[in-house]
């Protein structure tokens, strides 16, 4: 059995010969740069907006073995641009999703379905079998946790990451190269936050640069071309510029510097500073729910209802009587409320309210209440005709 | 010396929403501060309570990371380009959960 493995991995068939003919015919690949395509394993981190050209192009391109490491379920949000997953793939899960649509692209590959979130505890376990590592995911926990596995295991790690318009992608972990945390060697303070609002993505965005990751990785497969070690390539989607910034092995990096501190994976979490902060924000804001806002307007109460988000999101969808005051102005326009009212404030989920909460708590607002869940619990549990998204 | 600030895209808010800005200064240091006294709420983003620029934030004086030059002490030139390179985690922004987004987008 193994025997034959191996047979099939040294050799093309005749359909496979067909199949990838327009690599076979370029010298830069040809049937040895294929061969190797063939016998390669590739991990791809996250089944999303970035894993999902990823995934696509190296499924077409004949990458022996794909791995997937994902635990979501497609929701229609994703749709606009994780190019994996259809409509009628929504409340199915990513992997599920994905293999269907991979096998249909190329059944010689062979996908593993890893559907775990990739913590400290596993992912040295699922490395193992790879030789190459892909990174589309999305948080800095997971960045620093991907490209710390990558040091301790000696594989490349080919990364991409995506913000509305700009794009980063670099190949990390290399043995000469230089690493992520050559690069960034802490993540963003949670306090630090720009609101929801200025999140988002354009769509073909991580197709650019899902795609750029995909390429990396063919070439560090057949050994062509230069690969982007050493290199920051950012992209600016609007104003259609690639630049290149160069990136160096920092000798004093803990994860790959001379005298490396990390030599086992940690508490990403806890680095990323993300626990503590999620137990603050619960207990000392109060609350309000949806149906105790509704409970207040059928009553005819006197308040204020503050709506934090960004104009462009209460074009979307809105509360009625709710006055509009994007949390970065509420500073500037605190003194449009009164501290004698009573003042419920809201935004998409609850959190920017919060923090909007917080901040004109400190400042001698006494009588106000953060809707818990924001417009999303609204539409829930209140008003299901207002939008979700 | 003029020397021309990239902004990216996150810190575009803080700075009038420009995607670049044109400083004077003879250091990269000089350059920073002129952008600052401009854009007072890039000041928290860019600089730490210490006043260093913080570890998730890149400077690049045209294609090399100052901390591999001589830092904010870097001489700059007419028509340099200073990029402002901060680190981002988005790559699958899914159903809202936290991520996503630069500096950590915290709604859920």
């Amino acid at each position: 059995m193994a025997e034959t493995a191996v047979i099939d991995a040294a050799t093309l068939s005749k359909d496979e010969v067909l199949r990838y003919s327009r690599h076979l015919i370029m010298p830069e690949v040809g049937m040895e740069g294929q061969l190797k395509l063939k016998q390669a394993r590739v991990l791809c981190i996250g089944a999303g907006g970035l894993g999902s050209p990823l995934a696509l192009y190296l499924a077409a391109a004949g990458v022996g073995k794909l791995g997937l490491v994902d635990f979501d379920v497609v929701d229609f949000t994703n749709l606009q641009r994780q190019i994996l997953h259809g409509t009628s793939d929504v409340g199915r899960s990513k992997l599920d999703s994905a293999a269907a649509t991979l096998e249909e692209i190329n059944p010689n590959v062979e996908l593993v379905r890893h559907e775990t979130r990739l913590t400290s505890g596993n992912a040295l376990e699922i490395f193992a079998d790879y030789e190459v590592v892909a990174d589309g995911t999305d948080n800095f926990a997971t960045r620093y946790l991907v490209n710390d596995a990558c040091v301790l295991t000696g594989k490349p790690n080919v990364y991409g990451s995506i913000f509305r318009f700009e794009g980063q992608a670099s190949v990390f972990a290399t043995r000469e190269g230089p690493c992520y945390r050559c690069l960034y060697p802490e993540p963003p303070p949670p306090g630090l936050v720009p609101s929801c609002a200025e999140g988002g993505v354009l769509g073909v965005l991580p197709g650019i640069i899902g795609a750029i990751q995909a390429l990396e990785t063919i070439k560090l497969i057949i050994g062509k071309g230069e690969p982007l070690v050493g290199r920051l390539l950012l992209f600016d989607a609007l104003g259609l510029k690639f630049r290149e910034l160069k990136l160096r092995k920092n000798p004093e990096c803990p994860a790959c510097g001379l005298h490396p501190s990390i030599d086992h994976l940690i508490d990403y979490e806890e680095f990323c500073g993300i626990r503590g902060q999620e137990v603050n924000t619960v207990s000392e804001i109060p609350e309000i729910t949806p149906v105790e806002l509704k409970q207040m307007m059928d009553e005819g109460r006197e308040f204020r209802l503050v709506d934090v988000r960004e104009p462009h999101e209460y074009d979307i969808c809105r509360i009625p009587g709710s006055v509009l005051i994007p949390l970065g102005e509420v500073p500037a326009r605190m003194n449009e409320l009164d501290s004698a009212q009573e003042i419920v404030v809201h935004c998409r989920s609850g959190a920017r309210s919060a923090r909007a909460v917080d901040f004109l708590r400190k400042a001698g607002f006494a009588r106000i209440h953060n809707l818990k869940g924001g417009i999303l619990a609204w539409s829930d549990q209140v008003d299901p005709s207002v939008p979700k998204y | 010396m003029a020397v021309k600030v990239m902004i990216p895209t996150p810190l575009r808010q803080y700075a009038g929403k420009q995607e670049s800005i044109q400083v004077e200064g003879h250091t990269v240091g000089e350059a920073l501060s002129g952008l600052i006294a401009r854009y007072s709420d890039l000041r928290r983003h860019l600089y730490n309570d210490e006043g260093k620029i913080r570890s998730f934030v890149n400077v690049y004086l045209n294609d090399e990371d100052i901390r591999y030059l001589s830092k904010e002490q870097t001489p700059v030139k007419e028509n340099d380009v200073l990029s402002i390179v901060p680190s981002i985690a988005g790559g699958a922004p899914s159903s809202g959960a936290a991520s996503g987004s630069i500096l950590r987008c915290i709604c859920s």
